[in-house]
Protein backbone atom coordinates (compact mmCIF):
# COMPACT_ATOMS: atom_id res chain seq x y z
CA UNK A 1 0.00 0.00 0.00
CA UNK A 2 1.39 3.13 -1.23
CA UNK A 3 0.70 6.76 0.55
CA UNK A 4 -2.30 7.34 -1.63
CA UNK A 5 -4.13 4.23 -0.47
CA UNK A 6 -3.79 5.62 2.61
CA UNK A 7 -5.01 8.69 1.94
CA UNK A 8 -7.81 7.34 0.71
CA UNK A 9 -8.49 5.34 3.97
CA UNK A 10 -7.87 7.55 6.19
CA UNK A 11 -10.55 9.78 4.67
CA UNK A 12 -13.20 7.12 4.92
CA UNK A 13 -12.36 5.91 8.34
CA UNK A 14 -12.68 10.13 9.27
CA UNK A 15 -15.91 9.98 7.81
CA UNK A 16 -17.07 6.66 9.46
CA UNK A 17 -16.09 8.15 12.83
CA UNK A 18 -18.04 11.31 11.92
CA UNK A 19 -21.01 8.78 10.88
CA UNK A 20 -21.20 7.62 14.71
CA UNK A 21 -19.99 10.57 16.75
CA UNK A 22 -21.40 13.66 15.22
CA UNK A 23 -18.74 16.51 16.30
CA UNK A 24 -17.13 14.37 19.04
CA UNK A 25 -18.62 16.06 22.21
CA UNK A 26 -18.25 12.76 24.06
CA UNK A 27 -16.14 11.49 21.95
CA UNK A 28 -12.23 10.89 22.71
CA UNK A 29 -10.03 9.04 20.24
CA UNK A 30 -6.90 6.95 21.72
CA UNK A 31 -3.73 5.90 20.01
CA UNK A 32 -1.53 3.43 21.61
CA UNK A 33 1.97 3.95 22.01
CA UNK A 34 4.36 3.83 20.18
CA UNK A 35 2.56 2.86 16.23
CA UNK A 36 -0.62 3.65 17.09
CA UNK A 37 -0.07 7.03 17.80
CA UNK A 38 1.02 8.15 14.48
CA UNK A 39 -2.30 7.38 13.09
CA UNK A 40 -3.93 8.66 16.22
CA UNK A 41 -2.33 12.18 15.33
CA UNK A 42 -2.94 11.65 11.62
CA UNK A 43 -6.57 11.11 12.27
CA UNK A 44 -6.95 13.83 14.64
CA UNK A 45 -5.27 16.56 12.33
CA UNK A 46 -7.88 15.23 9.16
CA UNK A 47 -10.56 15.39 11.29
CA UNK A 48 -9.83 18.83 12.56
CA UNK A 49 -8.55 20.39 9.25
CA UNK A 50 -10.82 18.62 6.68
CA UNK A 51 -13.78 18.25 8.79
CA UNK A 52 -13.42 20.87 10.73
CA UNK A 53 -14.33 19.06 13.76
CA UNK A 54 -13.62 21.38 17.10
CA UNK A 55 -12.79 20.09 20.49
CA UNK A 56 -11.05 17.28 19.42
CA UNK A 57 -9.83 15.08 22.58
CA UNK A 58 -7.05 12.65 21.90
CA UNK A 59 -4.98 10.94 24.05
CA UNK A 60 -1.97 8.70 23.65
CA UNK A 61 -1.67 5.30 26.03
CA UNK A 62 0.93 3.04 26.83
CA UNK A 63 0.23 -0.46 27.19
CA UNK A 64 3.92 -1.68 28.76
CA UNK A 65 3.21 -2.66 32.38
CA UNK A 66 -0.26 -4.04 31.40
CA UNK A 67 0.95 -6.22 28.61
CA UNK A 68 0.84 -9.95 29.60
CA UNK A 69 4.24 -11.07 28.16
CA UNK A 70 6.27 -9.20 31.02
CA UNK A 71 8.71 -12.13 31.90
CA UNK A 72 8.24 -13.78 28.96
CA UNK A 73 10.02 -12.23 26.38
CA UNK A 74 14.08 -12.12 25.84
CA UNK A 75 14.21 -8.23 25.34
CA UNK A 76 12.80 -6.14 28.08
CA UNK A 77 9.86 -3.98 27.52
CA UNK A 78 10.62 -0.82 27.20
CA UNK A 79 7.60 1.87 28.40
CA UNK A 80 6.48 4.93 26.54
CA UNK A 81 5.02 7.96 27.58
CA UNK A 82 1.19 8.17 28.10
CA UNK A 83 -0.45 11.58 27.67
CA UNK A 84 -4.26 11.51 29.12
CA UNK A 85 -4.93 14.81 30.49
CA UNK A 86 -8.86 13.64 30.98
CA UNK A 87 -11.15 11.05 32.14
CA UNK A 88 -13.04 9.25 30.29
CA UNK A 89 -16.11 8.57 32.62
CA UNK A 90 -18.97 8.04 30.83
CA UNK A 91 -17.15 9.27 27.39
CA UNK A 92 -17.33 7.31 24.52
CA UNK A 93 -13.52 5.98 23.56
CA UNK A 94 -11.88 4.69 19.96
CA UNK A 95 -8.54 3.03 20.62
CA UNK A 96 -6.51 3.28 17.74
CA UNK A 97 -3.78 1.14 16.59
CA UNK A 98 -2.05 0.29 13.42
CA UNK A 99 -2.09 -3.24 12.84
CA UNK A 100 -4.50 -5.62 14.48
CA UNK A 101 -3.05 -8.93 15.04
CA UNK A 102 -3.17 -11.27 18.13
CA UNK A 103 -5.53 -8.84 19.57
CA UNK A 104 -3.08 -9.24 23.01
CA UNK A 105 -2.24 -5.12 22.96
CA UNK A 106 -6.14 -4.11 22.73
CA UNK A 107 -6.63 -6.80 25.48
CA UNK A 108 -3.87 -4.53 27.44
CA UNK A 109 -5.07 -1.25 26.67
CA UNK A 110 -8.97 -2.44 27.58
CA UNK A 111 -7.78 -3.24 30.91
CA UNK A 112 -5.41 0.47 30.94
CA UNK A 113 -8.19 2.45 30.05
CA UNK A 114 -10.14 1.15 33.12
CA UNK A 115 -7.22 3.58 35.21
CA UNK A 116 -8.98 6.40 33.72
CA UNK A 117 -12.44 6.04 34.57
CA UNK A 118 -15.88 3.52 33.51
CA UNK A 119 -16.48 4.71 29.51
CA UNK A 120 -19.74 4.73 28.17
CA UNK A 121 -18.63 2.09 25.83
CA UNK A 122 -15.20 1.54 23.38
CA UNK A 123 -14.60 1.17 19.88
CA UNK A 124 -11.38 -0.27 17.71
CA UNK A 125 -10.27 1.42 14.94
CA UNK A 126 -7.49 -0.07 12.70
CA UNK A 127 -5.37 0.47 10.00
CA UNK A 128 -4.83 -2.99 9.05
CA UNK A 129 -6.67 -5.97 10.43
CA UNK A 130 -4.70 -9.29 9.71
CA UNK A 131 -7.52 -11.73 9.26
CA UNK A 132 -7.57 -15.54 11.11
CA UNK A 133 -4.64 -14.38 13.26
CA UNK A 134 -6.44 -13.47 16.42
CA UNK A 135 -5.69 -15.10 19.89
CA UNK A 136 -8.41 -13.27 21.81
CA UNK A 137 -12.04 -12.43 20.54
CA UNK A 138 -11.75 -8.58 19.77
CA UNK A 139 -12.37 -8.00 16.62
CA UNK A 140 -12.34 -3.79 15.16
CA UNK A 141 -15.17 -1.51 14.13
CA UNK A 142 -13.38 0.25 11.86
CA UNK A 143 -10.58 -1.35 9.40
CA UNK A 144 -9.00 0.18 6.79
CA UNK A 145 -7.39 -2.77 5.20
CA UNK A 146 -7.92 -6.69 5.90
CA UNK A 147 -4.81 -8.32 5.30
CA UNK A 148 -4.09 -12.51 4.89
CA UNK A 149 -0.66 -12.76 5.92
CA UNK A 150 1.04 -16.09 7.44
CA UNK A 151 2.01 -15.86 10.53
CA UNK A 152 5.64 -15.81 10.33
CA UNK A 153 5.52 -13.16 8.42
CA UNK A 154 5.00 -8.94 9.45
CA UNK A 155 2.95 -6.24 8.39
CA UNK A 156 4.35 -3.10 8.82
CA UNK A 157 3.42 0.26 8.79
CA UNK A 158 5.47 3.22 8.46
CA UNK A 159 4.71 7.18 8.86
CA UNK A 160 6.30 10.25 7.18
CA UNK A 161 6.71 11.28 10.62
CA UNK A 162 8.84 8.53 11.57
CA UNK A 163 10.23 6.86 8.24
CA UNK A 164 9.60 9.15 5.53
CA UNK A 165 7.16 7.65 3.92
CA UNK A 166 4.13 6.44 4.44
CA UNK A 167 3.41 2.57 3.07
CA UNK A 168 2.24 -0.57 4.49
CA UNK A 169 4.56 -3.68 3.74
CA UNK A 170 4.38 -7.14 4.08
CA UNK A 171 7.78 -8.46 5.31
CA UNK A 172 8.74 -11.93 4.28
CA UNK A 173 10.07 -13.66 6.84
CA UNK B 1 18.81 0.17 26.92
CA UNK B 2 16.54 -0.64 29.12
CA UNK B 3 18.17 -2.80 31.46
CA UNK B 4 19.89 -2.69 34.64
CA UNK B 5 23.53 -3.90 34.42
CA UNK B 6 23.10 -5.25 38.43
CA UNK B 7 21.02 -8.27 39.56
CA UNK B 8 20.69 -6.86 42.74
CA UNK B 9 20.10 -2.88 44.37
CA UNK B 10 22.67 -3.40 46.82
CA UNK B 11 24.28 -0.05 46.48
CA UNK B 12 24.55 2.60 44.08
CA UNK B 13 28.24 2.02 44.04
CA UNK B 14 27.68 -0.74 41.99
CA UNK B 15 25.32 0.98 39.59
CA UNK B 16 26.73 2.87 36.02
CA UNK B 17 25.91 6.43 34.62
CA UNK B 18 23.17 4.68 32.48
CA UNK B 19 21.69 2.32 35.24
CA UNK B 20 20.38 5.87 37.11
CA UNK B 21 19.49 6.85 33.35
CA UNK B 22 16.96 3.90 33.20
CA UNK B 23 15.66 4.05 36.36
CA UNK B 24 14.79 7.25 36.34
CA UNK B 25 13.14 7.35 32.85
CA UNK B 26 11.19 4.22 34.38
CA UNK B 27 10.12 6.06 37.38
CA UNK B 28 8.76 8.92 34.77
CA UNK B 29 6.05 6.80 33.64
CA UNK B 30 5.43 5.49 36.85
CA UNK B 31 5.05 8.94 38.57
CA UNK B 32 2.25 9.32 35.53
CA UNK B 33 0.98 6.05 36.83
CA UNK B 34 0.62 6.91 40.65
CA UNK B 35 -1.28 10.42 39.16
CA UNK B 36 -3.93 8.55 37.82
CA UNK B 37 -7.59 8.26 39.63
CA UNK B 38 -6.91 4.63 39.65
CA UNK B 39 -3.15 4.20 40.69
CA UNK B 40 -2.13 0.52 40.24
CA UNK B 41 -0.92 -1.45 37.01
CA UNK B 42 -1.06 -5.34 37.01
CA UNK B 43 2.69 -6.16 36.08
CA UNK B 44 3.75 -7.92 39.07
CA UNK B 45 0.77 -9.74 39.63
CA UNK B 46 2.68 -13.11 39.76
CA UNK B 47 5.65 -11.82 42.18
CA UNK B 48 5.94 -12.24 45.78
CA UNK B 49 7.67 -9.76 47.72
CA UNK B 50 9.22 -9.67 51.16
CA UNK B 51 10.27 -6.43 53.53
CA UNK B 52 12.50 -7.39 56.16
CA UNK B 53 12.88 -4.47 58.31
CA UNK B 54 15.45 -5.53 61.02
CA UNK B 55 15.93 -1.87 61.96
CA UNK B 56 12.80 0.74 62.78
CA UNK B 57 10.81 2.61 59.84
CA UNK B 58 8.26 4.32 59.06
CA UNK B 59 8.61 6.31 55.57
CA UNK B 60 11.01 3.41 53.53
CA UNK B 61 8.61 0.84 54.40
CA UNK B 62 5.23 2.37 54.01
CA UNK B 63 6.80 3.61 50.48
CA UNK B 64 8.00 0.23 49.43
CA UNK B 65 4.97 -1.14 50.40
CA UNK B 66 3.14 1.52 48.48
CA UNK B 67 5.54 0.87 45.66
CA UNK B 68 4.92 -2.96 45.44
CA UNK B 69 1.26 -2.82 45.74
CA UNK B 70 0.70 -0.62 42.95
CA UNK B 71 2.95 -2.87 40.66
CA UNK B 72 0.26 -5.68 41.96
CA UNK B 73 2.88 -7.63 43.59
CA UNK B 74 1.87 -9.66 47.02
CA UNK B 75 3.26 -8.11 50.03
CA UNK B 76 4.67 -10.01 53.18
CA UNK B 77 5.82 -7.71 55.99
CA UNK B 78 8.35 -8.37 58.94
CA UNK B 79 9.51 -6.30 61.42
CA UNK B 80 12.77 -7.60 63.86
CA UNK B 81 10.81 -6.72 66.85
CA UNK B 82 8.47 -9.30 66.60
CA UNK B 83 10.45 -12.46 64.84
CA UNK B 84 12.52 -15.31 65.88
CA UNK B 85 15.36 -12.79 65.30
CA UNK B 86 15.28 -12.64 69.00
CA UNK B 87 14.87 -16.45 69.37
CA UNK B 88 18.65 -16.77 67.94
CA UNK B 89 17.61 -17.31 64.50
CA UNK B 90 20.51 -16.23 61.90
CA UNK B 91 20.11 -13.94 59.28
CA UNK B 92 20.15 -16.73 56.51
CA UNK B 93 18.34 -19.06 58.73
CA UNK B 94 15.53 -16.24 59.12
CA UNK B 95 15.31 -15.49 55.16
CA UNK B 96 15.40 -19.00 53.66
CA UNK B 97 13.13 -19.58 55.28
CA UNK B 98 10.91 -16.47 53.92
CA UNK B 99 12.32 -17.95 50.45
CA UNK B 100 10.89 -21.49 50.96
CA UNK B 101 7.48 -19.67 50.74
CA UNK B 102 8.16 -18.71 47.08
CA UNK B 103 9.59 -14.96 47.29
CA UNK B 104 10.88 -13.35 44.67
CA UNK B 105 12.50 -10.44 45.59
CA UNK B 106 13.66 -9.56 49.09
CA UNK B 107 13.61 -6.05 50.55
CA UNK B 108 15.78 -5.27 53.56
CA UNK B 109 16.95 -3.12 55.97
CA UNK B 110 19.40 -4.02 58.40
CA UNK B 111 21.58 -2.82 61.25
CA UNK B 112 24.94 -4.55 59.76
CA UNK B 113 27.00 -2.91 56.83
CA UNK B 114 26.86 -4.98 53.75
CA UNK B 115 24.04 -7.24 55.36
CA UNK B 116 22.36 -7.09 51.27
CA UNK B 117 25.62 -7.86 49.94
CA UNK B 118 25.93 -11.02 52.30
CA UNK B 119 22.72 -12.19 51.48
CA UNK B 120 22.53 -11.74 47.87
CA UNK B 121 26.06 -14.48 48.28
CA UNK B 122 23.76 -16.59 50.08
CA UNK B 123 20.03 -16.49 48.46
CA UNK B 124 18.15 -16.95 45.67
CA UNK B 125 16.06 -13.90 45.17
CA UNK B 126 16.73 -10.35 43.89
CA UNK B 127 17.86 -8.12 46.87
CA UNK B 128 16.54 -4.45 47.54
CA UNK B 129 18.70 -2.75 50.00
CA UNK B 130 16.80 -0.67 51.96
CA UNK B 131 19.48 0.24 54.10
CA UNK B 132 22.56 -1.51 55.38
CA UNK B 133 23.84 -0.04 59.12
CA UNK B 134 25.93 3.52 58.06
CA UNK B 135 26.56 2.10 54.90
CA UNK B 136 24.47 2.98 52.03
CA UNK B 137 20.72 3.47 51.25
CA UNK B 138 20.03 3.60 47.76
CA UNK B 139 16.61 4.21 46.84
CA UNK B 140 16.92 7.19 49.11
CA UNK B 141 19.93 8.75 47.47
CA UNK B 142 17.64 7.74 43.75
CA UNK B 143 14.89 9.59 45.07
CA UNK B 144 16.58 12.40 46.20
CA UNK B 145 18.70 12.99 42.58
CA UNK B 146 15.01 12.25 40.87
CA UNK B 147 13.67 14.98 42.85
CA UNK B 148 16.30 17.04 42.19
CA UNK B 149 16.46 16.39 38.42
CA UNK B 150 12.74 17.22 38.40
CA UNK B 151 13.32 20.29 40.02
CA UNK B 152 16.32 22.00 38.31
CA UNK B 153 15.71 20.35 35.03
CA UNK B 154 19.28 18.07 35.54
CA UNK B 155 21.81 16.89 38.32
CA UNK B 156 24.43 17.54 36.10
CA UNK B 157 26.75 20.33 36.75
CA UNK B 158 24.74 21.34 40.20
CA UNK B 159 26.49 21.89 43.13
CA UNK B 160 24.78 20.45 46.01
CA UNK B 161 25.82 20.10 49.62
CA UNK B 162 25.08 17.51 52.17
CA UNK B 163 24.84 18.83 55.76
CA UNK B 164 25.00 17.50 59.51
CA UNK B 165 25.69 13.93 60.79
CA UNK B 166 27.59 12.34 57.77
CA UNK B 167 29.63 10.48 59.71
CA UNK B 168 26.36 8.28 60.37
CA UNK B 169 24.48 8.57 57.51
CA UNK B 170 24.18 5.94 54.44
CA UNK B 171 21.68 8.52 53.17
CA UNK B 172 24.99 10.96 52.93
CA UNK B 173 26.76 8.08 51.42
CA UNK B 174 24.73 6.51 49.12
CA UNK B 175 23.97 10.35 47.63
CA UNK B 176 27.86 10.93 47.25
CA UNK B 177 28.46 8.30 45.13
CA UNK B 178 24.84 8.65 42.73
CA UNK B 179 25.50 12.75 42.68
CA UNK B 180 28.93 11.75 41.27
CA UNK B 181 27.78 9.43 38.74
CA UNK B 182 25.54 11.94 37.25
CA UNK B 183 28.51 14.37 37.01
CA UNK B 184 27.25 16.27 40.15
CA UNK B 185 29.55 18.40 42.63
CA UNK B 186 28.95 17.31 46.01
CA UNK B 187 30.67 19.01 49.33
CA UNK B 188 29.75 17.96 52.92
CA UNK B 189 29.79 19.95 55.57
CA UNK B 190 29.09 19.66 59.33
CA UNK B 191 30.83 19.66 62.33
CA UNK B 192 34.65 18.27 62.35
CA UNK B 193 33.59 15.24 64.76
CA UNK B 194 30.48 14.20 62.17
CA UNK B 195 32.40 14.00 58.99
CA UNK B 196 34.67 10.96 58.19
CA UNK B 197 38.00 11.30 58.46
CA UNK B 198 39.04 10.16 54.79
CA UNK B 199 36.03 11.74 53.02
CA UNK B 200 37.53 13.75 50.51
CA UNK B 201 39.01 10.46 48.98
CA UNK B 202 35.64 9.89 47.31
CA UNK B 203 36.42 13.26 45.55
CA UNK B 204 34.17 15.64 47.73
CA UNK B 205 35.10 18.75 49.48
CA UNK B 206 34.60 19.40 53.01
CA UNK B 207 33.23 22.97 54.60
CA UNK B 208 32.76 23.57 58.20
CA UNK B 209 30.99 26.85 58.01
CA UNK B 210 27.59 26.43 57.09
CA UNK B 211 27.40 30.14 55.53
CA UNK B 212 30.13 29.72 53.39
CA UNK B 213 28.59 26.31 52.30
CA UNK B 214 25.26 27.51 51.28
CA UNK B 215 27.06 30.61 49.37
CA UNK B 216 28.57 27.70 47.12
CA UNK B 217 25.38 25.63 46.04
CA UNK B 218 22.52 25.14 44.51
CA UNK B 219 20.83 22.19 46.51
CA UNK B 220 21.03 22.06 50.27
CA UNK B 221 20.44 18.56 51.70
CA UNK B 222 19.73 18.62 55.11
CA UNK B 223 20.41 15.44 57.43
CA UNK B 224 19.08 14.86 60.64
CA UNK B 225 21.36 14.31 63.92
CA UNK B 226 21.30 10.29 64.40
CA UNK B 227 21.42 10.38 67.80
CA UNK B 228 20.77 6.84 68.60
CA UNK B 229 23.98 5.83 66.46
CA UNK B 230 26.45 8.37 68.60
CA UNK B 231 27.95 6.19 71.18
CA UNK B 232 29.46 8.98 72.67
CA UNK B 233 29.21 12.89 72.46
CA UNK B 234 30.03 14.16 69.27
CA UNK B 235 29.49 17.65 70.00
CA UNK B 236 28.31 19.97 73.16
CA UNK B 237 24.76 20.24 72.44
CA UNK B 238 21.93 20.11 70.53
CA UNK B 239 21.58 24.07 71.09
CA UNK B 240 24.83 24.22 69.90
CA UNK B 241 24.47 22.16 66.79
CA UNK B 242 21.65 23.93 66.29
CA UNK B 243 23.39 27.68 66.11
CA UNK B 244 26.18 26.78 63.88
CA UNK B 245 24.72 23.99 61.50
CA UNK B 246 21.04 24.44 61.54
CA UNK B 247 19.29 25.99 59.29
CA UNK B 248 16.41 28.72 59.05
CA UNK B 249 15.12 31.48 57.01
CA UNK B 250 17.43 34.64 57.93
CA UNK B 251 20.31 32.78 56.79
CA UNK B 252 18.63 31.61 53.36
CA UNK B 253 17.34 35.00 53.13
CA UNK B 254 20.80 36.63 53.42
CA UNK B 255 22.37 34.68 50.68
CA UNK B 256 20.45 36.48 47.81
CA UNK B 257 20.29 33.80 46.02
CA UNK B 258 17.34 30.94 45.80
CA UNK B 259 18.34 27.02 47.09
CA UNK B 260 16.60 23.89 46.65
CA UNK B 261 16.12 22.37 50.46
CA UNK B 262 15.85 18.65 50.84
CA UNK B 263 15.77 16.33 53.69
CA UNK B 264 15.53 13.02 53.62
CA UNK B 265 13.23 12.88 57.25
CA UNK B 266 12.50 12.36 59.60
CA UNK B 267 12.75 15.61 60.55
CA UNK B 268 13.73 17.35 63.90
CA UNK B 269 12.45 20.44 63.39
CA UNK B 270 13.95 23.40 64.96
CA UNK B 271 17.17 21.35 65.20
CA UNK B 272 18.97 20.86 61.84
CA UNK B 273 16.16 23.01 60.14
CA UNK B 274 13.47 25.21 61.37
CA UNK B 275 9.73 24.83 60.56
CA UNK B 276 9.29 27.53 58.16
CA UNK B 277 12.30 26.49 55.57
CA UNK B 278 10.96 22.69 55.95
CA UNK B 279 7.12 24.03 54.64
CA UNK B 280 8.52 26.93 52.50
CA UNK B 281 8.07 26.82 48.63
CA UNK B 282 12.12 26.51 48.50
CA UNK B 283 11.32 23.06 50.14
CA UNK B 284 10.82 20.24 47.96
CA UNK B 285 10.73 17.26 51.02
CA UNK B 286 7.47 16.33 50.20
CA UNK B 287 7.66 16.22 46.35
CA UNK B 288 11.14 13.37 47.90
CA UNK B 289 8.32 11.73 49.74
CA UNK B 290 6.01 11.02 46.54
CA UNK B 291 8.97 10.88 44.09
CA UNK B 292 10.15 7.81 46.37
CA UNK B 293 7.01 5.66 45.27
CA UNK B 294 7.85 6.42 41.64
CA UNK B 295 11.52 5.51 42.02
CA UNK B 296 10.54 1.98 44.13
CA UNK B 297 8.47 0.96 41.57
CA UNK B 298 11.03 1.68 38.61
CA UNK B 299 13.74 -0.60 40.61
CA UNK B 300 11.49 -3.32 41.92
CA UNK B 301 9.90 -3.29 38.17
CA UNK B 302 13.22 -3.87 36.63
CA UNK B 303 14.97 -6.06 38.93
CA UNK B 304 11.53 -8.40 38.69
CA UNK B 305 11.67 -8.11 34.16
CA UNK B 306 15.20 -10.34 35.27
CA UNK B 307 13.05 -13.07 37.03
CA UNK B 308 13.35 -16.04 34.20
CA UNK B 309 10.43 -17.82 34.97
Amino acid sequence: MNSKDIEIILHRLACELIENHNDFSNTVLIGLQPRGSYLANRLAKLLKTEYNIKNLELGLLDITFYRDDFRRKETPLAAETTEMNFLIEDKKVVIIDDVLFSGRSIRAALTAIQSYGRPENIELLVLIDRRFSRHLPIQPDYRGRQVDAINEEKVLVTWTESHKKDAVFIEPT
Amino acid sequence: MSELSVEHLLGIKYLKPNDIDVIFKTADHFKEVINRPIKKVPSLRDITIANLFFENSTRTKLSFELAEKRLSADVINFSAGQSSVKKGETLIDTVNNILAMKVDIVVMRHGNVGAGVFLSKHVDAKIINAGDGTHEHPTQALLDSYSIREKLGTVKGKKIVIIGDILHSRVALSNIFALQLQGAQVKVCGPTTLIPKHIASLGVTVETNLKKALEWCDVANVLRVQHERMDIKYFPSTREYTQLYGINQEILDNLGKKLVIMHPGPINRGVEITSDVADSNDSIILNQVENGVAVRMAVIYLLAQQIKR
